[in-house]
């Protein structure tokens, strides 16, 4: 392949945050008729990528070439232009108008008087979706497709243009296994077209099935490519982990106390079913999957955000009904949410105020906030988890993501519960902050606390966990007790191979 | 233009049905209650329903405009007194004295003028500045509504022209020039919205405004486009009532605005944008203005329709809500 | 000039920006009239704006919250006409109606908050038809006429509107009252700390255990409270009503909050910027109508004001002054 031009490449790309180098110098190319995966956990750099690519974000170094032109991408519309298209993972399609309009979104056909061409319109449209083989038409309504369909509509857009290379963003993620087929069929006519294809996913099996060679990204910096006919999983895992794990810290003994939470057959709805778990005092029980295995639903549920269809929940042996995060918290239970800024923090109020907020109630000298006492529970977290601050005056939208994550812990850390869930505890924060966070989960288990870690980042669960919970598609997959797990072993269980029977 | 869904069809038939509904109420129960000697579903009261729609009906449509576009505008009452006031007063300014009749035209194209400058005011602010077009027209009533009374004071503006009142009284099959005015309105602003890449991509600006500026809409020039042409309606509004009446109020058209937005809401565009239809406010208007001629023909209090059309508005909101919940799983926050 | 320096000067007018030109504007027309800021004639603007100002102390409140009012107008018809009814009675007399009126008031409040809050319904469109149920439970009232209190030297009603304490008129106590009060109770209580979480952030607010129903509710239940408290100011003043008396308030009233500073996309604002808010409009008026201006000309300036203060806000936030709408 080497003598062909690559349809795509980039050089040296280099692009950093205030404090963070989130891209530390990424080159790979993809040649046309290839499909390129790119790899790496969370966080490693692969969105900031693609939005440098897509001219969201201007790197401070390094170039792209689309077919060896160098190019400055300024725009998703300029990269279109010059045949650089993507498949987002979130859908970005106006819902109300139909599927034609979407697919032509910003260059309708035009007769005249500004009318739109319908039949043209209509009709190449359907000539699109004909390749792509799906079941609706160019006049069905977007908002009545299912999200795999709506994916369709996002590919179809990408057929409008001469695309060189189209890059798809995690393309499975919402899809059933029948509508993979269907995608990875188009993905190989696009091949066989001599379009360039970069392909991003978690997914192993998904990776080893269509693409020919695959690179990896860790912690922002460009790890290698590796051909994926000469390769293996566990060489790939470790070029995205990097280290050989350190999963000694599993294997040493762990004193564990009494049962702090036990559920029973718990479901809601479609979104899990049938969850059984302990959580002990003393122990950090990590719970991993791929993103929409039920898990962070299930922590709602447990925080009373969502009302469970069966199933029961026992605190230290009490069987509660908790319909509400009030109760939740007077059981003695916090969540730490999955979204910092949409869930965690109220982003323009100071500090303080954010992290005496559940307890503002009780913070009181007669009717009024007790000033004081708010500035002490402040300061105490602030120095007990290292908020990196000018003071509590300042808004947390000015902090770093890092100390945003500090306040959001520190918050539940001061309302002393008994059972501390965290949904996924690093994501967008910096490799330092990281570390002191799993480090800090580490010393609550060790003060007593019961632990229960959400996170899709497996070096992160093996690391911080005492014990594994492996869920696949709402159920638990595997259970995984101290020292017992192997990542082969993991991957398997959340790809849905190899459970221990609790799942159908 | 997209196939027509079992959903999409419960929602948009939702105020035809009303509307029959409101019919057959009033017809049967005007025949117990009513004072009147004629049937309500006389031909000529419904001509002139129409006609009575009209001032409402116009401005609605432009507001269905900018509500799909995502944004809202809530100086359209002020907008259309102040086109009128510029019509009436402009026809005895002396420069046009020695164009006899001829001033009529002129005079409209001075009051429309009016209305789209007021128009493209709100919109380039609302483009340049980013500030929220709630506040922006917002602001727009107050000011508006200042140029209004500072151009006559407390004082009723009024130029009685017969040549004027024969046009705007005149009458086509039964329907008189605000009843035209009004379909025509509703017609053209239809296909505008139904058929051409502006109001196409207007839908898309409302709907998911980053994919559509990532797809290469330009947000801007469309949002200048309908704020000028809500005030190009505005003033219609006004020439197509004013004409016939002669005599402007400083205060005329107050409350306007809410009213537009009522007739909207209930012809089921969504606050949000991206999804509305003018048919839909048509029906909303035609809603509105039944229900308050038919509270009137049985004999109910003028004042019930105000309570009334506030609480079909808030049950209309309720059932909306009702109607799209996710069941039992849902979060709640 | 620095660009830290730029930001740190566009900080300070984004903060404090309505503030600074309100007392720019009160020192200019001081030196040009002197007579502006003499004790009658501030008193004077004060006691016209408090009837604006008691309204917009309780819209504080449900802006911050992260929702509007736009039935406040209209309810204050309704209260202003309910009390002058009520004092009319033989059964109430002044005494009862004041607390009745009230108490009706306050449930037309808790209905708000009962559909915004607990119901979820947008606040625009409910508070848009009770604009309009409110002004038809009015006339349906009234009957569509006017109230007055026939024999006006046989009651001691009037005291709110007309009276004086000190030389100071009631109607500036009531307001000035009240806004200490609210003032007190947004910034120092543990509801006034739940009114800005569940404003500046809903969900988080709820994941903090916030009753954020009940928080919207009682923003409400405030706002009726201080409409009742205007009607009673309006109905006293005059010793009669028209039904229309609140007829397009809810805008001006809106136009104050937002001067004073508060989002509306909720979190933000304070009772004392909503203070300065009115006095500005309040001011502004007075200084023009000294300066020879007509009266409506206060129309033009105010719309010229809010977007200028709403839009050098925001310029101030994103850092640059023109939008990036394309």
């Amino acid at each position: 392949m080497t003598d062909q031009t690559p349809a795509l490449r980039l050089e040296n790309i280099v692009k950093t945050f205030p404090g963070v180098r989130a891209l530390g110098g990424v080159s790979f190319e993809v040649f046309p008729g290839e499909v390129h995966a790119l790899m790496g956990e969370n966080g490693a750099g692969k969105s900031t990528l693609m939005k440098v690519l897509g001219g969201i974000y201007q790197p401070e170094e390094g170039r792209i070439f689309v077919e060896e032109v160098q190019t400055v991408m300024t725009s998703p519309l300029q990269a279109k232009a010059k045949g650089v298209m993507f498949i987002h993972q979130e859908l970005s399609l106006a819902e109300e108008l139909s599927v034609a309009e979407n697919v032509y979104l910003g260059e309708l056909p035009r007769k005249s008087f500004g009318r739109v061409d319908w039949a043209r319109l209509y009709a190449q449209t359907d000539e699109i979706l004909d390749r792509l083989k799906v079941s609706f038409n160019a006049r069905t309504r977007v908002g009545d497709l299912s999200i795999a369909n709506q994916q369709m509509v996002e590919i179809a857009r990408a057929l409008t243009v001469e695309a060189k290379a189209v890059i798809f963003d995690e393309p499975t993620a919402s899809l059933t296994d029948a509508e993979k087929v269907v995608l990875f069929d188009v993905i190989s006519d696009l091949r066989a077209d001599g379009v360039g294809i970069v392909y991003i996913s978690h997914r192993m099996e998904e990776i080893f099935k269509i693409t020919d060679r695959i690179s990896v990204l860790r912690d922002g910096e460009y790890r290698g490519t590796l051909v994926t006919a000469e390769t293996d999983e566990d060489e790939i895992t470790q070029m995205m982990i990097g280290r050989s794990l350190d999963l000694s810290r599993n294997a040493a003994p762990v004193e564990v106390g009494e049962v702090a939470l036990r559920v029973e057959g718990l479901s809601c709805g479609d979104l899990f079913q049938d969850v059984s778990f302990e959580l002990r005092q003393g122990e950090v029980v990590g719970f991993y999957g791929l993103v929409g295995a039920g898990r962070t639903e299930i922590a709602e549920t447990l925080f009373g955000l969502r009302t469970p269809s069966s199933g029961r929940i026992f605190l230290k042996d009490e069987e509660l009904k908790i319909s509400s995060p009030i109760e939740a918290i007077g059981h003695g239970i916090s969540l730490v949410p999955e979204s910092r800024k949409e869930q965690g923090l109220i982003l323009g109020m100071n500090c303080r105020d954010n992290i005496t907020l559940p307890q503002v109630d009780d913070m009181t000298a007669g009717p009024f906030v007790a000033d004081g006492a708010e500035v002490a529970i402040f300061d105490q977290y602030r120095d007990r988890l290292q908020i990196k601050t000018p003071s509590w005056r300042t808004s947390v939208g000015s902090l770093s993501g890092g100390n945003q994550q500090k306040i959001v812990i520190g918050k539940w850390l001061a309302m002393r519960p008994d059972v501390l869930i965290v949904d996924e505890p690093t994501r967008g924060i910096d490799v330092g902050s990281k570390s002191e966070i799993h480090n800090l989960l580490r010393d609550l288990a060790a003060q007593g606390y019961a632990v229960m870690v959400i996170s899709s980042e497996m070096p992160e669960v093996l690391h911080v966990s005492d014990r594994i919970i492996a869920m696949y598609h709402g159920r638990i997959m595997r259970k995984f007790g101290v020292g017992e797990v192997t990542e082969d072993s993991l991957v398997q269980a959340i790809s849905g191979i190899g459970g221990d029977g609790q799942a159908a | 233009m997209t196939k027509p869904t079992l959903s999409g069809l419960i929602k948009n038939g939702a105020i035809w049905g009303f509307i029959v509904l409101e019919l057959i109420f009033f017809s049967v129960a005007g025949h117990f209650w009513s004072m009147s000697e004629s049937a309500f579903m006389d031909f000529g009261n419904m001509l002139l329903l129409l006609k009575q729609s009209a001032p409402i009906g116009i401005i609605a449509v432009g507001m269905t405009v900018i509500m799909i576009n995502g944004n809202i505008d809530l100086s359209v009452g002020a907008t259309y007194a102040l086109s009128a006031v510029v019509m009436l007063d402009s026809m005895s300014w002396p420069i046009f004295a020695g164009l006899g009749d001829w001033v009529i035209p002129v005079a409209w194209l001075l009051a429309l003028l009016t209305g789209v400058t007021l128009g493209l005011i709100n919109g380039l602010i609302v483009w340049k500045t980013g500030v929220d077009a709630f506040i922006v027209t917002l602001g727009a009533m107050l000011g508006y509504r200042g140029l209004v009374f500072m151009y006559n004071g407390e004082q009723p503006t009024y130029h009685l022209n017969w040549t004027m009142v024969d046009i705007a009284e005149a009458n086509v099959l039964g329907l008189e020039t605000p009843s035209l005015v009004l379909i025509a309105v509703v017609v053209i602003v239809w296909l505008l919205m139904t058929r051409t890449v502006h109001g196409r991509n207007a839908y898309a600006i409302g709907d998911n405004r980053e994919a559509a500026v990532n797809a290469g809409i330009r947000v801007g020039p469309h949002m200048l486009l309908n704020f000028a042409l809500i005030g190009f309606l505005s003033a219609l509004s006004a020439v197509a009532f004013y004409s016939a009446s002669g005599s402007v109020n400083p205060n005329d058209g107050t409350l306007f605005e809410l009213w537009a937005i009522t007739a909207v809401v209930l012809g089921g565009t969504k606050l949000t944008g991206g999804s509305g239809s003018i048919i839909g406010t048509f029906g909303g208007v035609i809603a509105i203005q039944l229900l308050r001629k038919g509270l009137g023909y049985i004999g109910a209090d003028t004042e019930t329709v105000n309570l009334v059309i506030g609480t079909i508005l808030i049950a209309v909101l309720f059932l909306d809500k009702q109607l799209n919940r996710k069941g039992q799983e849902e979060l709640k926050v | 000039m620095t660009d830290s320096r730029a930001k740190a000067l566009g900080g300070l007018l984004a903060r404090q920006g309505i503030l600074v030109a309100f007392v720019l504007f009160m020192v200019g027309f001081a030196l040009w009239n002197p007579r502006f800021i003499g004790i009658d004639n501030v008193f004077g603007v004060i006691r016209s704006s408090a009837i604006l100002g008691v309204m917009a102390l309780g819209v504080t409140f449900v802006v911050i919250g992260g929702n509007l009012d736009l039935s406040v107008g209209s309810m204050m018809s309704f209260s202003a006409i309910v009390v002058l009814d009520l004092h009319e009675n033989p059964a109430f007399g002044p005494a009862l109606a004041i607390p009745a009126m009230f108490a009706m008031t306050m449930a037309l409040g808790a209905l708000i908050g009962f559909l915004v809050g607990y119901l979820k319904l947008n606040s625009l469109i409910v508070t848009l038809g009770m604009l309009s149920a409110i002004h038809g439970l009015t006339l349906a009232y009234s009957g569509g006429q006017n109230m007055d209190i026939a024999n006006q030297q046989a009651t001691w009603f009037g005291v709110f509107g007309r009276g004086t304490v000190a030389g100071v008129p009631i109607p500036v106590l009531m307001f000035g009252g009240l806004a200490l009060i609210l003032a007190v109770i947004l910034a120092k209580t543990p509801f006034g700390r739940k009114v800005y979480a569940v404003g500046g952030n809903g969900t988080a607010a709820t994941f903090s255990g916030i009753p954020r129903a009940r928080v919207v509710f009682m923003t409400y239940l405030i706002s009726s409270f201080c409409v009742a408290t205007a009607g009673l100011i309006q109905a006293s003043r005059t010793m009669g009503a028209q039904n229309t008396v609140g007829q397009g308030m809810e805008l001006e009233v809106l136009a104050a909050v937002i001067l004073g500073g508060a989002s509306l996309l909720g979190g933000s604002g304070t009772v004392f910027k909503t203070v300065i808010g009115v006095l500005i409009l309040g001011f502004i008026q007075n200084g023009l109508l000294l300066a020879g201006l007509q009266f409506y000309a206060q129309f033009v300036v105010t719309w010229v004001i809010i977007i200028l203060a709403v839009w050098l806000d925001i310029a101030a936030k994103r850092g640059r002054l023109w939008s990036p709408i394309a």
